[in-house]
């Protein structure tokens, strides 16, 4: 049985004159202990769609309708009480920046031992022993002395390791990471990975990595969607995806990795932009900026297909499959 | 943390000598002090000896340093109404006012912190538009005619609350008697210290809610709601303490505004603390009195703000005083 099973989820957002649609009938599982990424554009929905998962959406946008069954439970419909025992406790969150994710008038000790509070009946000197433990999990030096320092007292790589020991505080099933490295050097950046892939690998919890590195993607994940105007265009194997990517969109990402290209050569970059999601195209919403697309890709809306191994919305995969083996003869 | 101290008490000083150059100059703007001092029978001899006497006629810096100096030794001169030491007036007037202004301040903290939360975390209910609607009249309406108002409902015609003066109050220490032993000391200030608080209190309520909405918008509101906090903790301890950081500062110099604005409501509620005093002053032209008057607000505005300054480095951890200092 799988951990999490999205049917259908639709998230839009009530805006001044309309209401537009963020998310469009998303649907995919996780498998116990599975790593997913999710990739695309900004504006595609990724973050809404982690949001979502913990039904953290908040106003003017609102869950319109779908499951999100993790383990039985449909979150889309929890209490608000219901909710907060699962938040942290169950399924835990890191944020994209770690420089604006704490609080910056509590200390480190003060956080973590108010989320073990929030779930466990522990005194709070049970609750700090079982943060510090967390803190040396993750490689802080004198976590005895963190407890007491305030956030705004460490780096932002240091930050960010404390948020993965929150994460980690209460043995979640599944952790959602929303772009966990972007706010941080790059020097950084790999080291916070392995340690998140590392922990996730040891204590068999579930990953959603949210991230427009594919790179990274190929590196941490077994499974990939790819996300574009608030929908999945392609969904499979990340091995699958990364070396025979099948929507034209896909494979529009990976060419504009640097590795792809020749030094000295202009990055192939995709033309034009992800639509606005109060003008979204008709038919496939990437047909304006697709050098494959044809009349019918206008008109009509591509249905999610299997296609050599992968889940794809692309009208012309076949031709397009095709055309590539022919090429490579 | 001690060298930051020191450093504040220099501007401290600084600012108590700029203040004390400026009230001391518009002495010389009050008209002639000599009409009120004597009767209209004393000769112009006598005047223009009386004159020498007071070292009116010396140059204005002469007059100043001489003014300086005797203030460094706690002499701010002898008021020609009282003919006692100006100081000791206005001592005696300021235990007071004092007590008013700290009725207020109560009054103000203990409704601005709930209101100020309650709209901002339900901005759109019935409540929070009666509350936010009546802050636009309590900012635009004077202090003078919220007293008025009120003398009229609650003295004339409820005839719950007396109108003037202080009513039954006990000596503590020295100058200092206190309204707060008795219930007709409560009675009497009760009146005054709501309508001193009228203008400062919409402010803050409307300067708490904007606050706090903000800081509910922030990343670690959400990573608190992340985590499954309480929204009881999230509201009072993440969302709070970053709001009030902001509200402190502003809120000290409220304090000092609100010693000043005290002028208006104790003269409409005949209040014997050192604003009445001080319109009571200029009147008289007793303009030693009302040199000293000026200082000694400054004075207090100096001290308040110095103080929030070094609670605020308390309170916020991300300033750190000892470093300040350097």
């Amino acid at each position: 049985m799988s951990l999490l099973s999205v049917r259908d989820l639709t998230v839009k957002f009530a805006m001044r004159d309309e209401t537009v649609t963020a998310l469009n009938q998303i649907s995919f599982d996780l498998a116990k202990g599975e790593r997913l990424g999710i990739v695309g554009e900004s504006g595609a929905g990724k973050s809404i769609t982690g949001f979502s998962l913990m039904n953290l959406i908040s106003r003017p946008g609102f869950i319109d309708q779908g499951q999100i069954l993790f383990d039985g439970d449909d979150v889309a419909r929890m209490s608000d009480k219901e909710l907060r025992t699962m938040r942290g406790n169950r399924m835990a969150m890191i944020f994209q920046d770690p420089m604006v994710t704490l609080n910056p008038v509590l200390t480190i000790g003060q956080q973590m031992v108010e989320t073990l509070r929030a779930h466990r009946k522990l005194s709070r000197a049970e609750a700090e022993q079982i943060a510090i433990v967390k803190l040396r999990e993750v490689y802080i030096p004198s976590p005895e002395e963190r407890m007491n320092q305030y956030p705004h007292e460490l780096s932002g790589g240091m930050r960010q390791r404390i948020i993965i020991a929150m994460a980690l505080l209460l043995d979640p099933q599944l952790i959602i990471a929303d772009e966990p490295t972007t706010a941080l050097d790059v020097t950084i950046q790999a080291d916070i990975m392995e340690l998140l892939l590392e922990l996730c690998q040891s204590n068999k919890v579930g990953l959603i990595l949210i991230t427009h590195d594919l790179g990274v993607v190929s590196q941490m994940t077994e499974r990939t969607l790819v996300m574009y105007a608030g929908r999945i265009i392609e969904a499979g194997k990340t091995r699958e995806i990364i070396n025979d990517p099948q929507h034209p969109y896909t494979q529009g990402l990976i060419n504009a990795l640097p590795q792809q290209t020749l030094p000295g050569h202009k990055l192939k970059q995709i033309p034009g932009a992800m639509p606005s999601l109060t003008a979204i195209p008709a038919g496939c919403p990437f047909s304006p900026r697709c050098q494959y697309a044809v009349d019918h890709c206008r008109s009509t809306l591509p249905e999610v297909v299997q296609y050599a191994g992968v889940e794809v919305a692309c009208h012309e995969v076949n031709r397009l499959h095709n055309d590539r083996l022919e090429q490579s003869a | 943390m001690l060298a930051y101290l020191v450093k504040r008490l220099f501007q401290a000083i600084a600012v108590m000598f700029a203040i004390s150059l400026v009230s001391f100059a518009i002495q010389d703007n009050l008209g002639d002090p000599l009409r009120e001092l004597v009767g209209q029978s004393v000769s112009d001899e006598v005047r223009q000896q009386l004159r020498d006497e007071l070292g009116l006629n010396d140059s204005f810096l002469q007059q100043y340093l001489r003014f300086v100096g005797n203030a460094l030794q706690g002499d701010l001169g002898t008021s020609y109404f009282f003919k006692e030491p100006a100081l000791d007036v206005i001592l005696k007037k300021l235990p007071a006012t004092l007590e008013l202004v700290f009725g207020a301040t109560v009054i103000i903290i203990g409704l601005s912190v709930p209101l100020g939360v309650y709209t901002a975390i339900k901005p759109n209910s019935v409540a929070s538009r009666i509350i936010m609607g009546a802050s636009i009249i309590g900012i635009s309406v004077p202090v003078f005619l919220t007293a008025i108002l009120m003398i009229f409902v609650f003295s004339v015609e409820l005839r719950w609350l007396p109108s003037f003066g202080r009513g039954d109050i006990v000596p503590v220490w020295g100058y200092w008697s206190t309204n707060f032993a008795t219930a007709d000391g409560w009675t009497h200030i009760m009146l005054p210290s709501v309508a001193l608080a009228s203008i400062m209190l919409p402010l803050f309520v409307r300067l708490i809610r904007a606050e706090m909405m903000e800081t509910l918008q922030s990343e670690y509101v959400k990573y608190a709601k992340a985590k499954g906090i309480h929204p009881g903790r999230i509201y009072f301890v993440h969302a709070l303490k970053n709001t009030l950081l902001p509200v402190i500062t502003v809120g000290g110099v409220q304090i000092g505004t609100m010693v000043a604005y005290t002028i208006l409501t104790e003269t409409v509620f005949q209040w014997p603390g050192m604003g009445f005093m001080f319109l009571e002053a200029v009147n008289r032209v007793d303009t030693p009195l009302i040199v000293a008057y000026l200082i000694v607000v400054g004075f207090i505005f100096v001290v308040t703000n110095t103080i929030v300054d070094l609670i605020y480095g308390l309170v916020n951890p991300t300033v750190n005083l000892a470093r300040m200092g350097a």
